[in-house]
C-alpha cells in the first residue's frame, strides 16, 4: 500500500479543475497521464524516483472506488471532496441535493460501530 | 499593553453562505434560523470593538499536504489571499484578500518560540475556509488585519488535547504582552462531532449529539479538567472521524482561560451541530448588553450551559 501516493493523487487532482475534468471523463487515461506528468513531480526540475501504485490501488482509482479507498486508509477528506467533485452534479440532478454524499455513507455502513481503518501513514 | 476584548470559538460550516443566500425555494428549512443566529453571534464580536484579529484555523489540504504538513504554523504577511478553487467549487465561497499585521505576527511568533512552541511559519500563506468562514459569519466586511495561526487537526499523528490547551494559554500570554493600545479579538473555528468521507456523514444530525452537548458544557464552563479527563484522540474518533477539529475549540478556550463563557448558542443542523461561543475577558457594559441582546434574538444564553440543552449552568 502506498497510501501517500494515493493521497497525492486525490490531492493534486482535486485542486486542479483540468485534472478533475479529465478524471471524470476517463479515469483510466487520466490516471496513466497523471503518473507520467504529476505523480513523480517534486518541483519543476526535481522528480521523486521511488513512488508508484500497487495494482490494487491503481484499480481502485480507475474504478473511482471510494469504498476500497476508505477501507485502505486513504484520507477521508481528500476522498470525499474529490468524489463529490466527480459525482455530485449528476446525482443532484437525478436524485436531489446530498444524494451522492448519502449514498457514499450508505456504502460504508458496514463500518458503523467499528474502528475505521487509520488514515495515518 | 494590548487588550484582549473577546475570544470567539465556533464551528465552521462552509455551506453557510450558500445555504442562506440560495433562492428561497432552494433553501434548507433551517436557513432563516441559521442566519438569525449567525447575525446575533456577529454582534458579540462587534461589541468587542476589535482592531486586530488573531485567527485560528486548520488547512484542509488546500495549501499543505503530506509532503510537508506543519503541526503549528503562523502567517507573517501584509496581505493574505483566501479561498481555493476547490472551495469555490464545492461551497461557493468567494475569494478575499485580507490585511495582515506583520509586526504582531512577528511578536506572536517570537513569543511562542520563547514559550516552547517551535512554530513553522509562512510568508506566502493562502487562507482557507477555516478562517474565511468566521470572516463571513462574524466580520463580513473583512476590514481588519489578521494574524493567522494554523494547527494540525487533520493529518495524524496529531498533538494532544493538552497541547492545544497549552498553546491557547501561551497565545493569551503573548497577546497580553503585546505593546499596543489596540483591541485584539481572538477568533477560532473547529468542529464538534463530525464525520467526513465515512458512514456517518451527512446524517440528519451530527454523528454524536451526546458528545456535542457534553462538549458545549465543558467549553462554556471552562472545564479543562473534564476535557483532559475525557477527550482523547480515540474518543474523538469514536464521535466521528473528523471530530479532532474540537481541539481548535480547546485551544480557543485556552486563550480565554478556565472561565465561564459569556455567550453560548447552538443549532442542530443536518450533518453537524453548530456552536457559537464568546468570552469577554474584561466584560464591559456594552459587551454584557450585547450578549443579552444577542441571546434574546438567537435563543442562546448570556452565560454557560449544561449538557441538558439550553439550561443555564
Ligand atoms: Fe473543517
Amino acid at each position: 500500500m502506498s497510501k501517500y501516493y494515493v493521497n497525492k493523487f486525490l490531492y493534486t487532482v482535486d485542486r486542479d479543475p483540468r485534472w478533475v475534468a479529465r478524471y471524470k471523463e476517463d479515469p483510466a487515461r487520466a490516471l496513466a497521464d497523471w503518473e507520467k506528468d504529476v505523480g513523480i513531480w517534486l518541483n519543476d526540475v526535481e522528480k521523486t524516483s521511488w513512488v508508484s501504485f500497487t495494482d490494487e490501488e491503481r484499480q481502485a482509482l480507475i474504478n473511482q472506488d471510494y469504498v476500497w479507498l476508505f477501507e485502505n486508509g486513504a484520507h477521508f477528506f481528500l476522498s470525499l471532496t474529490l468524489f463529490v467533485a466527480v459525482f455530485e452534479e449528476d446525482y443532484t440532478r437525478e436524485h436531489g441535493p446530498l444524494s451522492f454524499q448519502r449514498e457514499f455513507a450508505r456504502k460504508l455502513d458496514h463500518w458503523l460501530g467499528k474502528d475505521y481503518p487509520s488514515v495515518a501513514l | 499593553m494590548a487588550e484582549l476584548t473577546a475570544v470567539l470559538a465556533s464551528t465552521h460550516h462552509p455551506f453557510y453562505l450558500k445555504a442562506t443566500t440560495a433562492p428561497p425555494e432552494e433553501r434548507i428549512p433551517q436557513a432563516d434560523e441559521w442566519k438569525r443566529k449567525v447575525e446575533a453571534y456577529r454582534e458579540t464580536l462587534t461589541a468587542a470593538e476589535p482592531d486586530i484579529l488573531v485567527m485560528v484555523g486548520a488547512d484542509h489540504f488546500h495549501q499543505f499536504f503530506l509532503d510537508n504538513y506543519p503541526t503549528f504554523m503562523i502567517g507573517k504577511q501584509n496581505k493574505y489571499d483566501a479561498t481555493f478553487y476547490n472551495e469555490e467549487r464545492e461551497f461557493g465561497i468567494p475569494k478575499y484578500v485580507l490585511e495582515g499585521d506583520v509586526a504582531f505576527s512577528n511578536f506572536m511568533h517570537q513569543g511562542l518560540l520563547d514559550r516552547g512552541f517551535d512554530f513553522s511559519f509562512s510568508h506566502e500563506l493562502k487562507i482557507d475556509h477555516s478562517i474565511i468562514c468566521p470572516i463571513i459569519t462574524v466580520r463580513p466586511d473583512a476590514d481588519l488585519p489578521v494574524v493567522p495561526i494554523y494547527t494540525n487537526i487533520f493529518a495524524p499523528p496529531l498533538p494532544s488535547p493538552k497541547r492545544f490547551w497549552d498553546l491557547g494559554r501561551a497565545i493569551r500570554q503573548v497577546i497580553d504582552e503585546y505593546p499596543t493600545d489596540k483591541n485584539i479579538a481572538a477568533i477560532g473555528t473547529g468542529h464538534l462531532s463530525l464525520e467526513l468521507g465515512g458512514p456517518r456523514q451527512f446524517g440528519e444530525h451530527g454523528p454524536d449529539p451526546e458528545f456535542d452537548r457534553q462538549a458545549i458544557e465543558w467549553l462554556s464552563t471552562g472545564n479543562i479538567d473534564a476535557i483532559l479527563e475525557n477527550v482523547t484522540h480515540e474518543s474523538m474518533s469514536g464521535a466521528g472521524n473528523a471530530t479532532h477539529g474540537f481541539m481548535d475549540l480547546i485551544l480557543m478556550m485556552g486563550i480565554a482561560g478556565p472561565e465561564n463563557a459569556d455567550y453560548v448558542d447552538q443549532l442542530d443542523l443536518y450533518h453537524t451541530r453548530e456552536m457559537f461561543m464568546t468570552w469577554y475577558p474584561n466584560k464591559n457594559g456594552r459587551q454584557a448588553a450585547a450578549a443579552e441582546q444577542s441571546a434574546a434574538v438567537s435563543g442562546g444564553t448570556a452565560g454557560p450551559v449544561t449538557a441538558k440543552v439550553g439550561v443555564t449552568a
